[in-house]
């Protein structure tokens, strides 16, 4: 089996194994185990020529992204395994967690690596249907509605994908005839310019409305703030780190492949048109919201509208800066999640007013979230302040006259959060919650499985950010002038 | 192939009846009848897969139309018919649009669709881009049922009308690749849908459009407060959910009580006297 195919059905086969484990603890160290082989076969496939298997293909683009992906999924369980003895869960809901959770996994493995968009469309389906399980595996009311309501929409966007995937077929099919090549990725770019651009416009228009609700780009975004706000803490590290860049991968497939064709209407516009929106849009949001992880999911939503004004934008500068935006969000905001997770478990809320002066209560996860949330905010040294800094100024030499509404959504964003971290973690401490039914108090494992992961990702995401190294910065190198 | 010769005209009879059908759905006021009529659109796609299937001589389209006949005529209706009776909705009626508006904005997303369509695929075989247009305007017509809808499962039906729309699209481009595939995955989310409104209970759909609520909460003079928090938490209040969960559909439903009878927190409250275990709103699974 070629390592691409492994990297999909080993988490897969992993998840058939932890449905079918009765003992929690035994549970989550196995869900531990999956993931950190999976951290192996994501390292395996950097060194894997580029090239197609089937259906799926090794490329520039997707192997650092399932690197990323391999290291949040590991990193999440370890803050997964701290946190067992939280709540009164029965066996039933953490069975079915830790099979979606891996479910998930291989499936946003698969969206990436997959060649053929019939297949990258099943598995950022089945991506869906196993985060839309773990969102609403707590059974409250409010998980209930937020996992409804993510499915109802994400099930609409994914339905009017796969109508563009078929217009996409039928603007090919003169070229590539049957069979189940007639999808492939590489093939279709090769003929799209060849291609009826009328047909390739209408395609796009349905990609993009699919994919983009599933990015969570303004005004296709209503879904996310609930899921991330209303699930388990490592869905929405999971979601906002791994699902959102799988669907992003997928926005950009349709997009070559739609502008190797000079007659069709250019995509990126539309592409900047809705990042932009989508920064705006949170920058206001970010200053209204008074829950903490429903804020940070905004922050989710304003930093994918970055990634996506940079790839509308294009050229090797804008793809590279869309690039490094997505490897760097993903590590700060599981990082942020994190920390925000366990805050509010010391202080059983999760309003902004309720949790204060972590860093007074307890310095260390205070300290680190305040690093964390810098990060997310784009301060240096991290990436997300490379990736922005690189993104204004192409933007300003390219279109000065979009820089001046980017810098102004930007800074707004940079306020709020600057404004949430001194609220969060600086100030007088709020009292932590009594330890009552709904849960012990964090012990020291809860802390160390929490202070690990996020110093681990600020760690990277400053590597990414000021030394990448030589061999990194040429794949992204290669990967941007592949998306030009 | 063009009008006038027989494939074409029944390929042609068959699309055109299940966009018929799509208009049936989007006036019909009965949770049942919207059912009966998405069991008769899910017989006639079969038809029409079946039919695509012998046209051009792919016999696994024949496999597509015995799934869709086996899921969407027979087995998905007969699991709504369950849900309704569970959840004492068949006698409830609801407001959607009136019939002449709703006509009138059916009519206008068809024209919408053929509009976009019929320009743009001049190129393209006409068997080709008359099945577009016609799943295009199923589709549409789809999403327009989820809009208008209040209720969850018509708010489902409008998705699997949707659903329907883009595997008359799939069927009716000649070679399209991975289609049963693609058609069986399409249809696994759907069952999933129908699985979450029968697992949790769900009556009312959740929308953040939904301005009724909206004015509500203002109101009261707490929408600000509540907005900033999410409109969402202070939705179960609304006496539209069914806290019950998986495991709490026991719990016998009072056969004639209104949904004011059942209201979420008190039904939440009650599972938690029960001595249920009790799971904090954020969660401690991490």
């Amino acid at each position: 089996m070629p390592l691409p195919w492994l990297v999909v059905f080993f988490p897969w086969f992993g998840a058939l194994v932890l449905v079918a484990l009765p003992r929690l603890r035994l549970a989550a160290a196995v869900n531990l185990g999956v993931s950190a082989v999976s951290l192996l076969l994501a390292l395996l496939l950097l060194g894997t020529p580029h090239g197609e298997q089937g259906w799926t293909r090794v490329d520039a683009l997707n192997q650092p992204l399932v690197l990323l992906s391999a290291i949040i999924g590991l990193t999440t369980s370890i803050y997964s395994y701290g946190q067992l003895d939280a709540k009164g869960f029965d066996h039933l809901r953490l069975r079915a967690y830790h099979g979606a959770y891996q479910l998930f996994m291989g499936a946003q493995a698969l969206a990436l690596l997959s060649d053929n968009m019939g297949v990258m469309w099943v598995a950022i389906e089945i991506a869906t249907m196993a985060s839309v399980t773990m969102v609403a595996v707590h059974g409250t009311p409010a998980a209930t509605a937020a996992a409804w309501k993510f499915f109802i929409l994400c099930g609409v966007g994914i339905a009017l994908a796969l109508f563009g995937t078929v217009i996409l077929y039928m603007a090919a099919q003169p070229l590539v005839g049957h069979g189940d090549g007639g999808l492939s990725w590489a093939a279709l770019r090769l003929v799209a310019a060849r291609c009826d651009a009328g047909l390739l416009n209408l395609a796009f228009v349905f990609l993009l409305v699919g994919y983009g609700t599933k990015v969570g780009l303004v005004p296709l975004h209503f879904w996310l703030p609930d899921a991330e706000a209303e699930g388990p803490v490592s869905i929405s590290a999971v979601l906002s780190g791994l699902l959102l860049n799988a669907a992003m991968v997928a926005v950009l497939r349709a997009k070559t492949i739609v502008a190797a064709n000079p007659l069709a209407i250019p995509p990126g516009p539309f592409l900047m048109a809705l990042g932009l929106a989508s920064v705006l849009l949170a920058g206001f949001a970010l200053w209204r919201r008074r829950d903490a992880r429903r804020l940070f999911a905004w922050s989710s939503i304003q930093h994918m509208g970055l990634a996506a004004f940079a790839f509308g934008l294009g050229g090797v500068g804008g793809n590279l800066a869309g690039l490094l935006h997505l490897l760097g969000h993903s590590l700060a905001k599981s990082a942020v999640f994190f920390g925000v997770g366990l805050a509010t478990r010391l202080k059983d809320s999760q309003k902004i007013a309720d949790i204060g002066g972590l860093a007074t209560s307890h310095p260390a996860l205070g300290w680190s979230l305040v690093v964390a949330i810098a990060a997310v905010a784009g301060m240096p040294p991290f990436a997300l302040f490379a990736s922005e800094f690189l993104l204004l100024t192409e933007t300003a030499a390219r279109f000065w006259w979009l820089a001046l509404p980017l810098g102004l959504g930007l800074f707004i964003a940079v306020t709020a959060k600057v404004n949430v971290m001194q609220q969060l973690c600086l100030g007088d401490a709020t009292p932590d919650a009594a330890p009552g039914p709904a849960g012990a108090v964090p012990g020291r494992l809860a802390f160390g499985t929490t202070l690990g992961p996020i110093w681990v990702h600020l760690v990277l995401a400053l590597v990414l950010g000021a030394a990448l190294p030589a061999g990194g910065a040429a794949l992204l190198a290669q990967a941007a002038e592949m998306l030009r | 192939m063009t009008f006038g010769q027989l494939p074409y005209d029944i390929a042609h009879l068959l699309g055109g009846a299940m966009l018929l059908l799509s208009f049936v759905l989007l006036y019909q006021r009965r949770v049942q009848a919207v059912i009966n009529a998405f069991a008769m659109q899910g017989g006639v796609l079969a038809l029409a897969a079946a039919w695509q299937g012998a046209m051009q001589g792919a016999p696994e389209l024949y496999l597509t139309a015995l799934i869709a006949f086996v899921a969407k005529a027979v087995l998905i209706p007969l699991a709504l018919r369950a849900i309704v009776r569970r959840m004492n909705l068949h006698r409830s009626v609801e407001t959607a649009l009136g019939i002449g508006a709703s006509m009138m904005v059916g009519v206008a997303v068809v024209a919408l669709a053929i509009l976009v369509v019929l320009p743009i695929t001049a190129g393209a075989r006409a068997i080709a881009r008359e099945d577009l247009a016609l799943a295009l305007s199923v589709v549409l017509l789809g999403m327009l049922m989820m809009i208008t809808r209040r209720n969850a499962i018509s708010q489902v039906v409008g998705l699997m009308s949707l659903e329907n729309g883009l595997v008359l699209a799939a069927v009716g481009v000649a070679g399209m690749p991975l289609v049963v595939e693609l058609s069986t995955a399409a249809l696994v989310l759907v069952v999933f849908v129908v699985a979450g409104v029968f697992v949790f209970q769900i009556r009312e759909r959740f929308d953040s459009v939904d301005t009724a609520a909206l004015e509500k909460h203002r109101a009261e003079g707490t929408w600000e407060a509540q907005r900033a928090d999410g409109a969402w938490e202070a939705q179960p209040a609304e006496g539209t959910w069914e806290a019950q969960r998986a495991d709490g559909g026991r719990e016998a439903q009072p056969a004639e009580g209104g949904r004011d009878a059942q209201r979420p927190e008190a039904a939440w409250n009650a599972q938690r006297a029960e001595g249920r275990p009790e799971v904090p709103r954020h969660g401690g699974l991490p």
